[in-house]
């Protein structure tokens, strides 16, 4: 059986074309970077605002739990039935919407309570305490939702090939559909590749932006940088 | 100057911070705000800078009323030091230091030098300006918490409980370095701490205030030590405050007796009869030891001959100093030396008890204890 | 909508259909959960003890919580050589998962307990398993609370995803409902999948609380 997918990832045939490896796992990618980007262009400037004013904060945790009760596979059909299959979209962009938004509030809700009193004690104004002080320090966990988001969205995009979106779930669909297990394998080795490699690409970026003075926060209280896990 | 003039604050709760309280603190002195958990101390503390407002009442500075400033721009002008230092984890030392220099619009350049002076008077080397907070010892933090907070050489400096995080030995030495600093810098110091030790130590006055935001005292230490205004002062400075006092009572009255001394490399024919104890010494008169009666020394003194001494007591110092001396010294002879360290003479604890009774002792002199 | 609604739950034989995919949908969803805690428990333990395995199980359990579910599902029977549309698969793949999710708190919420209980229990003469079990895990246990929950969440989505490789539980709805297409079925899908994660969550913080009686005795002095 390894040989039977092993053939079917190296034959050269099964990567080109409109319906090839490569141009689903370009689509498959486009679509998880669409919905956490629009996902994060609200829900990070409204974590931020809750983090810093604590109004809402009540909002975030219900709506984050709500959200997460929710069957991604419900969410997928009911939204495709009611409009087309790209309304799949739409339902990418919610699954990711609470894992950045509490991600962020979350974030900020960790910073230090005496390193915020002190910047308000040396006369920061309320904006200068949240770009200086609160976003850099919020850096850890507000990564650790988006990477969480990707998580939920890579899952769900291949799940939404059943209800007609692209990507690399509907190679699989497709392979079920004709009863070629090789082909489903190949497709669920390749969605599952997929997002370690676009997690581990988070975990870099995580690194990047996160100032080295909070790393070594971090990694002296032991608390991983990603918070809460959400579900996918 | 800051002054309080019949402040109060209640919050929305009901609950009572600070009753209807007046003070003023003189300007480049040390003014400590002391007592228990609950007696709106910090909430005293944290009027002057507008981090919280008074329900009724004024807080003025320099005569001017801090209302009259807008929040932010005041607190650029006074230093704030707290408990836990409250560094900002993502920027460097040097970085965290530059804070208001940078706030007040300085050039990264100019504020990060300035930076690394700050960081040299604080006592810290300036290579440590590279590293980040995480890097440090909590006795390391609050020197940088003291550094940021003099970064714009505000005339203010307020102190909120800031060394209370750390050990016992970490605290003395920051307590003697603000106390160092001050001498050099003269602000006007606001210190709020629950340890009376502290207070009496670093304050040059001291109100003692009791739970529910009520003023008991406000006097120089040794005023509140000698005569404490009531019982609750009465304990909360608590039963050892004679002998706390003893910091504040200038030992120039104290009477060097003489003892029998040696030097270093002496041989046993320079050594007197050894009816009793005999102080050692080194070539530039220092004391390094002593010698019990009947010692037998063969050839020459050398230093694994001796007992250790005990404390010594540098003349003029408050009567502390003296008593620890001698019931610290095996002879139960305190060794009296001058700044130098050069040996003045020997007194005994009976001749400081003989002074505190004869109660002739001057009252302290201001900054005698420093 | 309300018509249709009231028409599809009248039919004797949809109601039957509903509550058996109800019933597998709960047998799914909980059983992997009850295996993830067990697991996840010792592994957890292990981690904490044993400085070198830290990394490599807590990485394996970041790596393994990374992969979409589809794909385990699909992946699982290949590997472990039962039926391709075995509910085992459903219950192995959540199993995993429930555990990947767990091990890093379980580590966290055993480092939380007081070094002075710890030492107080050794010191009164408990050896090490013994204090494990009677000392250490009771007092791990409000912080494991919210991991736990949110495990049990997740498990109840995460079942109807089996539905596309055809096993039962209420994601067969969706699949119905999408294919047929009928609009009721969806979203009573989507409704009893939400009721249910929010009963067993009721359940589960109903459960802490019994088992966690000191909890509340501390809230009450601090709260008095």
């Amino acid at each position: 059986m390894i040989s039977e997918i092993a053939a079917w990832l190296l034959d050269p045939a099964h990567w080109t074309g409109g319906e090839g490896v490569l141009r689903q796992s370009w689509l498959h990618l486009l679509y998880c970077v669409f919905a956490v980007c629009a996902a994060a262009v609200i829900a990070i400037p409204l974590g931020l605002y809750i983090g810093h004013t604590g109004r809402g904060s009540v909002l975030v945790v219900a709506f984050g739990n709500a959200v997460r009760a929710l069957p991604t596979l419900g969410l997928v059909t009911g939204l495709a039935m009611l409009y087309q299959g790209s309304a799949a979209l739409a339902a990418l962009v919610v699954l990711a919407f609470p894992a950045v938004l509490s991600g962020t509030y979350a974030g900020v809700n960790a910073v230090p309570a005496d390193a915020v009193d002190a910047a308000r004690g040396m006369g920061m104004s309320s904006a200068q305490r949240l770009w200086q002080v609160e976003l850099p320090n919020a850096l850890p966990l507000l990564m650790g939702g988006v990477r969480n988001a990707m998580l939920q969205v890579m899952a769900t995009t291949a799940i939404a090939a059943y209800v007609g979106l692209g990507g690399l779930g509907k190679l699989l669909i497709e392979g079920q559909a004709i009863r070629h297990y090789d082909q489903m394998a190949s497709a669920a080795i390749l969605i599952a590749l997929l997002a370690v490699l676009v997690d581990l690409v988070l975990a870099g970026l995580t690194r990047l932006l996160v100032p080295r003075g909070v790393m070594l926060v971090v990694a002296e209280t032991g608390a991983g940088p990603r918070g809460r896990r959400e579900q996918r | 100057m800051i002054e309080f003039r019949s402040v109060r604050k209640q919050y929305d709760d009901g609950t009572v911070a600070v009753q209807e309280l007046s003070l003023t603190v003189p300007a480049g002195t040390v003014t400590v705000l002391v007592g228990p958990s609950g007696c709106g101390k910090t909430t005293l503390l944290r009027m002057v800078n507008r981090m919280i407002e008074p329900s009724s009442g004024a807080v003025l500075l320099d005569g001017g009323d801090v209302r009259d400033s807008e929040p932010a721009r005041l607190r650029r002008g006074i230093g704030y030091v707290i408990q836990q230092a409250g560094l900002f984890p993502h920027r460097t030392v040097r970085d965290n230091v530059a804070t208001v220099p940078r706030l007040f619009g300085h050039g990264r350049r100019e504020a990060r030098r300035r930076a690394e002076g700050l960081l040299e008077r604080v006592g810290l080397p300036s290579e440590i300006g590279k590293r980040y907070p995480a890097q440090l010892s909590g006795g390391q933090q609050q020197r940088v918490g003291v550094a940021r907070a003099l970064a714009a050489d505000p005339p203010v400096l307020l102190m909120d409980e800031p060394f209370s995080a750390v050990d016992p030995v970490v605290r003395e030495g920051l307590q003697d370095e603000l106390l160092r600093l001050q001498g050099e810098l003269g602000k006007t110091v606001l210190f709020v701490t629950h340890d009376i030790d502290e207070a009496v130590k670093l304050g040059e006055n001291v109100a003692v205030l009791r739970q529910g935001g009520y003023l008991a005292q406000y006097a120089p230490p040794e005023q509140l030590l000698a005569e404490p205004a009531d019982d609750f002062v009465t304990s909360f400075v608590g039963r050892d405050r004679g002998y706390r006092r003893l910091s504040f009572v200038d030992s120039s009255g104290l009477r060097a007796g003489s003892v029998d001394t040696v030097r270093i490399g002496d041989t046993s024919a320079d050594v007197p009869s050894q009816a009793g104890w005999v102080l050692v010494l080194d070539t530039h008169d220092r004391p390094r030891g002593w010698l019990p009666p009947e010692a037998t020394i063969h050839g020459q003194l050398t230093e694994d001959q001796l007992i250790a001494g005990g404390s010594l007591h540098t003349g003029g110092a408050p009567l502390r100093g003296a008593l620890d001396a001698a019931l610290s010294s095996p002879s139960g002879l305190g060794v009296v030396v001058d700044e130098d360290g050069v040996y003045l003479g020997v007194v005994t604890a009976r001749q400081v008890l003989e002074i505190l009774e004869s109660g002739r002792h001057p009252a302290v002199s201001e900054g005698a204890f420093r | 909508m309300i018509d249709e609604l009231v028409r599809y739950l009248s039919s004797p034989s949809n109601r039957e259909v509903l509550l058996e995919q109800l019933g597998q949908h709960v047998y799914l969803a909980l059983v992997p959960l009850i295996a993830g805690v067990s697991l996840a428990l010792p592994l957890g333990r292990l981690a904490q003890r044993v400085r070198w395995l830290r990394g490599a199980l807590l990485g394996t359990a970041g790596v393994v919580y990374t992969i979409p579910s589809l794909a385990v599902f699909v992946l699982l029977p290949g590997i472990i050589g039962t039926g391709y549309t075995s509910p085992v698969n459903i219950v192995i793949a959540l199993t995993l998962y429930t555990t990947a999710l767990l091990v890093r708190p379980v580590v966290d919420a055993l480092e939380s307990v007081p070094t002075h209980v710890t030492v107080a229990a050794t010191a009164m003469g408990y050896r090490p398993h013994r204090r494990f079990l009677a000392v250490e895990l009771p007092l791990a246990v409000p912080a494991l609370t919210s991991a736990v929950r949110v495990a049990s969440v997740s498990n109840i989505s995460l079942v109807s995803v089996g539905a596309l490789v055809g096993s039962g539980g209420l994601g067969r709805l969706f699949m119905v409902g999408f294919e047929r297409p009928d609009l009721v079925q969806i979203p009573v899908g989507i409704v009893l999948t939400v009721l249910l994660a929010l009963l067993v969550d009721l359940l589960l913080v109903v459960g802490w609380r019994s088992l966690t009686p000191w909890e509340r005795a501390g809230r009450a002095v601090i709260g008095s």
